[in-house]
């Protein structure tokens, strides 16, 4: 047996696939790895901690820390958390008082409109999933279809009608109307991806209650949805990245009072002319993924635990 | 002997006659929505009579519904609400534009008139636009192949990595995912600064390693290779995760049984993990390929469209935002989305092709 185990074998590469057991010489790979695509993200967390004369420095200051004397003194910076301060009240130009930024608003612009649209799509969604999947109708397909249709037209196409529409009807700049087009936005997703985890149960167990006598609500609510919880999980998390960071439709269709902090954030960083505020950009941007960062993370069990607890599959 | 419990069924409901009042007919209800909403928009002004057919538009589908529900036909009664916020977020605009790509209209104009297909024709033959229109899409062809085989490889990769249950999988993964969660306004313009000659990381560790100045956004090929490295960065998590998700749910005793029985693992992969995850990668496939198509806002803020980047999608916002001509942005946008449908069929028809095979 022994023989025929390689160093890759050894460290815990021993079978290819499957939700099985790897040793700690799996972990330092990954973690190596992880660490190189996380880069990126690590530089603009600590541009938000630099202080801002720091921000376009030749050479560039990389960390805030030596690590013991393993980086040389001209990448390191003094560590500030004045950013964070100067993302919700500021000076403005000529001195005086620091004033508001109104982005504590706007942060709760983005969760409320965020949660409220995704979940809606996620309700919606996956009581269609489910109608297709388990009662289809006359030309499923072709439903399915013009449904996937709706995410393939540039945004900039739909959005010209949406705004003549929603000014017809006075839902440009309240929370309904943009809630209701990130629903929208949202749907086509979640109703293909949970249409393919509904359509990967095995109907056995649906057939046995149904023949025992359970309604159709029963099955669907005690049986059925229990199996997908990591297909809601995942669904829920795309949809949240993709609304929480969408840029155009908000750009357009929000007010100023119910700006999103993508749009704010685009404005706050250019305006005044001097060209980019990058301690500002990354302060934002590093409180901005806080809340969608913790919501994958809480929900990352869910999103990879194998949907296999002793049902029958197909 | 086995005995069934004995099932009552109720006997399906006759549909209404034409009058009569009951509130699953949907006849009656259709006609008076009909009727009410059309005198309320010729009378009355247009967020009043918004409402009413609103409420109107609600009447009709609680008659659907109770119609739907008393014939058992529940398909359509799970299917109806999801649709309806499609009809009247996304359908109902796109045949909007659809109409609108038939008239001359610019946005910043109030003239409006029919000009049938000559908006399809100006942007396919016209000299000056079609050649822009036609070089643009190539470029977003280009695009497509580039950003999803790059995600598609790095994506499976990574998710061959995590495949396994290993000390601190949950946190490494979280940070794999995060470039997916940031923003693309602050990860395009932290690209900006990445890429730049003077001031960026890269300019600057190439320079100390080789000398001279490197400017990477110099060439076209520097400056595809920017944008698509940006894009399969930020995207590849997404593949990723779908793929994970397929490889998770592969039941253990499948190997299991093929180790006994000694199985390569090339084969294995075929006949075993393939299955589980083929779902799962072409719907990743076909959302990246819909979203290359899409490809814009990288471009607008790494090149501007310089450097010959130029995507039809930033070409369509330049077209229909920044010159106001709508309807013809409109005209493009259908032969884009006419193409994307082409190639969204042939990919559901190689699936299902393969599907019925196995």
């Amino acid at each position: 047996m022994a023989a025929d185990t390689s160093i890759w074998q050894r460290i815990g590469f021993r079978r290819s696939f499957g939700v099985a057991e790897a040793g700690w010489g799996r972990t330092l790979v990954v973690a190596g790895v992880s660490f190189v695509y996380f880069l990126p993200v690590l530089f603009i967390i600590f541009t938000a901690i630099k202080p801002q004369a720091l921000a376009l420095s030749v050479p560039p200051t990389l960390s805030p820390t030596s690590l013991f004397g393993l980086i040389p003194d001209q990448f390191v910076f003094t560590p500030t958390l004045e950013n964070f301060s100067s993302v919700f009240s500021r000076v403005m130009t000529g001195g005086g008082q620091p004033e508001p930024t109104g982005f504590d608003r706007f942060f709760f612009n983005s969760i409320v409109i965020a949660s409220a649209s995704v979940l809606l799509a996620l309700i919606l969604g996956t009581l269609a999933a489910y109608g297709f999947s388990r009662y289809p109708l006359k030309g499923n397909d072709t439903y399915l279809f013009i449904i996937l249709t709706t995410r393939m037209l540039p945004a900039i196409v739909v959005i010209i009608p949406v705004i003549l529409m929603f000014r017809a009807v006075g839902l440009s700049g309240s929370y309904l109307g943009i809630i209701l087009l990130y629903t929208a936005f949202n749907l086509a997703f979640t109703i293909w991806m949970m249409k393919s985890f509904f359509d990967e149960l095995s109907t056995d167990v649906e057939d046995a209650a149904r023949i025992d006598g359970s309604s159709g609500t029963r099955v669907f609510l005690k049986i059925c949805l229990p199996q997908v919880v990591a297909g809601l999980a995942a669904t829920f998390v795309f949809g949240l990245i993709l609304t929480w960071n969408e840029f155009l439709f908000a750009l357009l269709v929000t007010g100023p009072d119910t700006r999103t902090v993508p749009v704010a954030m685009n404005q706050a960083v250019s305006s005044g002319g001097r060209g980019t505020d990058w301690t500002l950009l990354a302060a934002i941007e590093t409180l901005f993924l806080i809340p969608v960062f913790l919501v994958t993370f809480f929900l990352q069990e869910h999103l990879l635990r194998g949907v296999t607890f002793g049902t029958v599959r197909k | 002997m086995l005995v069934l419990p004995p099932v009552s069924v109720p006997s399906l409901r006759t549909s209404p006659t034409l009058l009569e009042i009951s509130a699953d007919n949907w006849r009656l209800a259709s006609l008076v929505g009909v009727v009410v909403s059309a005198l309320a928009v010729a009378a009355l002004p247009a967020d009043v009579a918004f409402w009413i057919v609103g409420a109107l538009v609600a009447l009709v589908a609680v008659a659907f519904v109770v119609n739907a529900y008393r014939r058992r036909y529940y398909g359509g009664l799970l299917v109806a609400p999801a649709i309806a916020v499609l009809f009247a977020m996304n359908i109902f605009p796109l045949l909007w534009s659809l109409g609108l790509s038939f008239f001359a209209y610019q946005s910043n104009r109030q003239s409006i008139w029919f000009v049938g297909l000559n908006n399809y024709i100006k942007v396919l033959t016209n000299d000056i636009a079609a050649a822009d229109n036609w070089h643009a899409l190539i470029n977003t062809g280009m695009f497509v192949v580039l950003t999803v085989s790059a995600q598609m490889i790095v994506g499976f990769m990574l998710a061959m990595l995590f495949a396994k249950q290993f000390p601190l999988r949950k946190y490494l993964l979280i940070l794999v995912l995060t470039p997916m969660m940031l923003s693309v306004v602050a990860s395009g313009v932290f690209f900006t600064y990445y890429y730049d000659p003077t001031f960026g990381i890269l300019s600057y560790a190439i320079n100390s390693i080789a000398g001279g100045q490197f400017i990477l956004m110099d060439s076209k090929a520097g400056a595809v290779a920017g944008i698509v490295f940006a894009d399969a960065w930020m995207w590849s998590p997404f593949v990723m995760l779908l793929v994970l998700a397929g490889l998770v749910s592969v039941p253990k005793y499948l190997y299991e049984a093929a180790a006994i029985d000694r199985v390569s693992a090339w084969r294995r992969f075929w006949t075993i993990t393939f299955p589980y995850i083929r779902g799962l990668l072409m719907l990743a496939l076909l959302f990246r390929t819909i979203e290359a198509f899409k490809l814009a806002d990288l471009v607008i803020l790494l090149t501007k469209g310089g450097n010959d980047t130029m995507t039809i999608s930033y070409h369509l916002i330049r077209i229909a935002n920044e010159q106001n001509k709508t309807s013809e942005g409109a005209a493009i946008s259908y032969i884009m989305l006419f193409m994307v449908i082409v190639l969204t069929n042939l990919y559901l028809y190689l699936a299902n092709r393969r599907t019925r095979e196995s």
